[in-house]
């Protein structure tokens, strides 16, 4: 068990980087407390998977240090740096039975038969393989066989961290929930470092206690799910989480006001500086509603989920959509949107203006 | 479900089957034909029943060259299934190198076998040949003509040359296939390269191991072309495998008859040992 922590942590997989986008991470800054449980979100190619290998040693990272409980690691191999590390398909064995699969990284370590067997079956309890043990792996179904790549991690008593890498990309829908629960039942009992690499928000935002938002490289934001939501700090975090996403309109900054599209409105900040190339305002549709003075708008379309009305609006510096209650009027035509004071932040450059 | 029953469909069918019985049941029939009867040419025909086939097994004249057969695929596929594995592992996996050695493996399998044959003759030739002449320098009595240890490793050393290549090949098929994951995890399990090679490589090579170990098979146990060019079956008859008998038998000495029974025999042999191999190596894949 062991706090990770990583500094000014940049890799590039070409000889030469002549720009940001030659990175495939840089400049990361994190801590990932000990026994926290943590998501690391983010779309396709965002170098959430980088990051995962270069913690775990698969990759060396072009710059930056890794370090577990303030000791450098950063040029330790895997077996050395003791974390465990699922993948996104599972890794099984094929040749082996279940048992030995689990047993497969104990027998390497030399660990004695005896101490083995117990450790195995004391697993196989905890993730329900103790009827299969004597099963060839091969045959298992997906979720059973990412159960056993989880259990290969797990035998080990003293890992570091554990890190998923979209373990449940090839599970049924209806498994991937109870997988889910049992993955977080497991953080509960066993209270090791885990880090959850996904690209969907919903297993992200019930997985962990504490979300990292990755884009192009860079951590754009840490924080508890309701932070993620009430305060993006970026407008990439604003739409990535929350559907339909956090609605980013070009504004004005005249002094301490804001201006969208030529009408004051009132923002969470107070906004002192204001020397970026590009100005906007970020409100989530849940916290727009209908009003009789605010932005003009020409209501576009409304979508009925049962649960709430998405209102597609249109006003002069872009499409704004908003949520209605289900039971709510919509006006048709012409109507003016409020915003929520509490809710709206100003971006400078797509980071928010603190 | 229903089905729409369409006979006319058949008709469809019909290339196929002449094409089929054109370059295989009917060169076929025509050998069975030959097998039961004797004789005489003028299309003059005596049945003869399994007079053929008693003979052509108890003769010791089949028995040696069988034997020789067995012995020069055993060899062979012991010699070329773990060359192949062990080049295609040391192969690289990325950069220029891949196409430069994929290119180079694939040019012996590219040359026509009786230039494959000449090749290898004039190759060994004691007295100019480059190989011939720097073994006999080196003080090795070397002389494939004339001695029969020479003649067989010869022939194993060039089969070796022109179809190992075929198992690099479809190793390495096989190896690329295997996703970065298992490797990884294997580095994080603590695994030993060893163990990479046994619990990962080989099970995940089973398949085109499989067909490449049959390929080999059948091709080794009917190699012609290459012995033939390479020794014509000498000295005396020692490198005469089964189908450089075969040849002898029916077209050296016109035993039709004879050698038509022995085609048979021959081409059930391959079948039967093809067929046992392959429901061995496939029994455990269906259960799963």
């Amino acid at each position: 068990m062991a706090k990770v922590t990583l500094k000014d942590l940049s890799h590039s997989y070409l000889k030469t980087q002549s720009s940001d986008a030659d990175w495939a991470i840089r400049g990361v800054n994190i801590d990932w407390n000990d026994g926290g449980a943590y998501a690391l979100l983010g779309p396709s190619g965002c170098g959430k998977t980088t990051l995962l290998n270069i913690i775990s040693g698969l990759i060396t990272p072009t710059k930056g240090d890794i370090l577990f409980d303030d000791k450098v690691v950063s040029g330790l191999n895997p077996v050395e740096r003791n974390i465990a590390q699922i993948f996104q398909f599972p890794v099984i064995y094929d040749t082996m039975t279940v048992y030995d699969n689990l047993a497969f990284p104990l027998r390497n370590r030399k660990i004695p038969e005896e101490e083995i067997k117990a450790k195995v079956h004391e697993i196989a309890e905890m993730l329900e393989l103790s009827s299969t043990l004597n099963n060839r792996a091969s045959g298992l179904t997906a979720d059973g066989k990412q159960k056993i790549s989880l259990g290969r991690g797990l035998v080990r008593s003293d890992v570091n961290a554990i890190m998923f890498d979209e373990p449940l990309t090839v599970i049924d829908p209806h498994l991937k929930w109870i997988l889910r629960s049992k993955l977080k039942e497991l953080h509960q009992k066993i209270n090791r470092t885990m880090i959850y690499v996904t690209h969907d928000q919903t297993e992200a935002l019930t997985f962990a206690d504490q979300v990292v938002v990755m884009h192009e490289g860079q951590i754009v934001q840490t924080g508890t799910p309701v932070d993620l939501f009430e305060k993006p700090k970026h407008t990439f975090v604003g739409y990535f989480i929350g559907s339909p996403g956090m609605n980013v309109l070009p504004c004005q900054i005249n002094g301490s006001d804001v201006i969208v599209n030529g009408k004051k409105i009132e923002t969470h900040q107070q906004v002192k500086k204001n020397n970026f190339s590009k100005t906007e305002v970020g409100v989530r549709p849940e916290f727009i509603s209908f009003s009789n003075d605010g932005i003009p708008v020409k209501v576009l379309s409304v979508s009925n989920t049962g649960r709430h009305k998405i209102v597609d609006t249109e006003s002069e510096s872009g499409k704004i959509k908003m949520i209605a209650k289900s039971n709510e009027n919509i006006p048709s035509g012409s109507a003016f949107l409020k915003f929520k004071k509490e809710y709206t932040y100003t971006y400078g450059d797509s980071w928010i203006i603190e | 479900m229903n089905k729409t029953v369409n006979q006319k469909a058949w008709f469809f069918v019909i290339p196929v089957f002449v094409l089929v019985a054109f370059n295989a049941i009917i060169p076929l029939m025509t050998v069975v034909n030959y097998a039961f009867q004797e004789t005489f040419g003028n299309n003059v025909f005596m049945w003869e029943g399994t007079r053929w086939f008693k003979q052509i097994m108890l003769s010791e004249r089949f028995h040696a060259s069988l034997g020789r057969q067995f012995l020069f695929t055993f060899i062979i596929l012991f010699i070329q299934i773990p060359l192949g594995i062990a080049i295609a592992l040391t192969m690289p996996k990325e950069g220029l190198g891949v196409p430069v050695c994929l290119v180079l493996m694939s040019m012996p399998l590219l040359i026509p076998w009786n230039v494959v044959g000449a090749m290898w003759n004039i190759f060994a030739l004691p007295d100019i040949g480059f190989l011939g002449h720097s073994l006999n320098a080196l003080g090795f009595d070397y002389n494939f003509t004339q001695q029969i240890g020479d003649a067989w490793f010869t022939t194993i050393l060039m089969d070796v040359w022109h179809w190992t290549s075929l198992v690099v090949l479809l190793s390495y098929a096989g190896l690329r296939s295997i996703q970065p994951a298992y490797y990884q995890a294997a580095e994080i399990d603590g695994a030993s390269r060893w163990a990479v090679f046994t619990k990962i490589e080989l099970p995940k090579m089973k398949k085109v191991l499989t067909i490449a170990i049959l390929l080999r098979f059948m091709d080794s146990f009917m190699i012609y072309t290459e012995p033939f060019v390479l020794t014509g079956g000498g000295p005396g008859n020692a490198t005469a495998f089964l189908s450089i008998d075969l040849v002898k038998m029916a077209l050296g000495q016109f035993d039709l008859g004879p050698a038509a029974a022995m085609s048979l025999i021959y081409f059930f042999i391959v079948l039967l040992v093809c067929w046992v191999f392959y429901t061995l190596m496939m029994r455990n894949e269906e259960k799963s």
